[in-house]
């Protein structure tokens, strides 16, 4: 029990408290760019996910399986990003393929993937917080998509609602988005002693 | 190179500190600009990273714009982009071991940095050497600025210290959200909002 316990407890952590977009400032751009419209964002999310899960798995693989034991550590950020720009170009030919539709109304944002800040750091955090076992890098990749979608999610609610509300000249836009991301992130910093 | 007759060097160079600052007014590069802000020190080592890998990349690409296929450039140019990273990486983990712990991932996550690839798509890949070398600092440097800018703010609100001296007076009470995420979103939204406001007053 105390493997699953660990994985629960690393899944929540990667979502709530350690989440990329709100502390860790991954991921912005799409954040700003995409979170107009909920349904968009949601599907960005779900792309994001598959990519990151896609990512994180094959990076930790190549990093723990041959990097390391041949000692070419320097190699490792070109790798990182050969991997993920190769699990997008999948994606892309995948969509493309069996879903038309969602290929066209994605457009350009679904190969600025590859330039996703989470992705790339959320494999590096994989590295840096020493993740020995294989499940845990799947559960704690997967668990980053799932707190990005739902960071972007929350985010595409509320500018909808912001449209309709009285916003000073200056904040239009941009400035506005930031100073909503700062109160939520506000708020996410209470689940900070949540699991230590 | 005859497109080099038409530009100015130097209003290239302007443009990338103000007219075009990547951060203030593109909106690229957003992950270090709030995520390495908290203090000066380590604002300056990332400016100063990203502009070399912003330069030697731009170079690179410059070199390299009449032999590239149109369908690979987005990967050459992210390849070009990583060697550098990682030898810019390599050079602070070997003399600024102390600086290289605290900024972690943020010197990989360079690579990237939508500013470099934004430049060697933008500019690089169409212009001369002269050009792309004259955009690429102007550019680095109008980021280095911004982060320091806002570093600084950050820095004196949440500890009261500059470059790590007391600047502020002792009865100041330090804000300790300013140090936090929190404090990297409102400070750079309300930055973002100034430029606004100065932007329309010109125009």
């Amino acid at each position: 029990m105390d493997t699953l316990q660990t994985l629960i407890i690393g899944f929540l952590s990667v979502v709530i408290v350690n989440n990329l977009v709100f502390t860790k400032f991954l991921g912005i751009c799409p954040y700003l760019g995409v979170s107009g419209r909920i349904d968009m964002a949601f599907g960005m999310g779900c792309a994001v996910t598959f990519v990151v899960t896609l990512a994180g798995t094959l990076t930790w693989l190549i990093d723990h399986l041959i990097l390391q034991k041949v000692g070419l550590e320097v190699l490792m950020y070109v790798c990182f990003i050969l991997v993920i720009a190769g699990a997008v170009q999948l994606v892309e030919m995948y969509v493309k393929k069996f879903f038309p539709p969602l290929y066209e109304s994605f457009g350009i944002f679904l190969p600025l993937i590859t330039t996703n800040c989470a992705i790339l750091g959320l494999c590096l955090f994989l590295n840096l917080w020493e993740i020995d076992s294989f499940i845990e890098a799947v559960v704690l990749s997967f668990g980053a998509g799932i707190g990005f979608t739902m960071a972007i999610c929350i985010m595409a609610g509320i500018r909808e609602n912001l449209r309709l509300a009285d916003v000073p000249d200056a904040l239009q836009g941009a400035p506005i988005t930031l100073i909503t991301a700062g109160i939520l992130s506000m708020a996410f910093m209470g689940f900070a002693g949540m699991i230590g | 190179m005859a497109d080099d007759n038409k530009i100015k060097p130097a209003s290239v160079f302007m443009a990338g500190i103000w007219k075009e600052n990547p951060v203030l007014i593109l909106l690229l590069g957003m992950c270090p600009t709030l995520a390495v802000t908290a203090a000066v020190k380590p604002a300056l080592t990332m400016g100063i990273s990203a502009t070399f890998v912003l330069l030697c990349s731009n170079i690179v690409v410059s070199l390299l714009r009449d032999l590239l296929k149109p369908h690979v450039r987005i990967l050459m140019f992210t390849l070009t982009i990583a060697t550098f990273v990682t030898i810019a990486d390599l050079f602070l983990k070997a003399f600024m071991p102390d600086m290289s712990d605290e900024l972690g991932p943020y010197i990989p996550l360079i690579i990237v940095n939508c500013i470099i690839i934004c430049r060697a798509e933008a500019c690089a890949s169409k212009n001369g050497l002269k050009i792309s070398i004259v955009d690429a600092l102007g550019m680095g440097i109008g980021f280095t600025l911004t982060l320091c800018f806002l570093a600084a703010i950050r820095e004196v609100l949440s500890t009261g210290n500059l470059f790590g001296k007391a600047v502020m007076p002792e009865s100041f009470v330090p804000w300790a959200a300013m140090g936090m995420p929190v404090g990297a979103f409102v400070t750079l939204g309300l930055m973002l909002a100034g430029v606004t406001i100065i932007l329309k007053k010109k125009s």
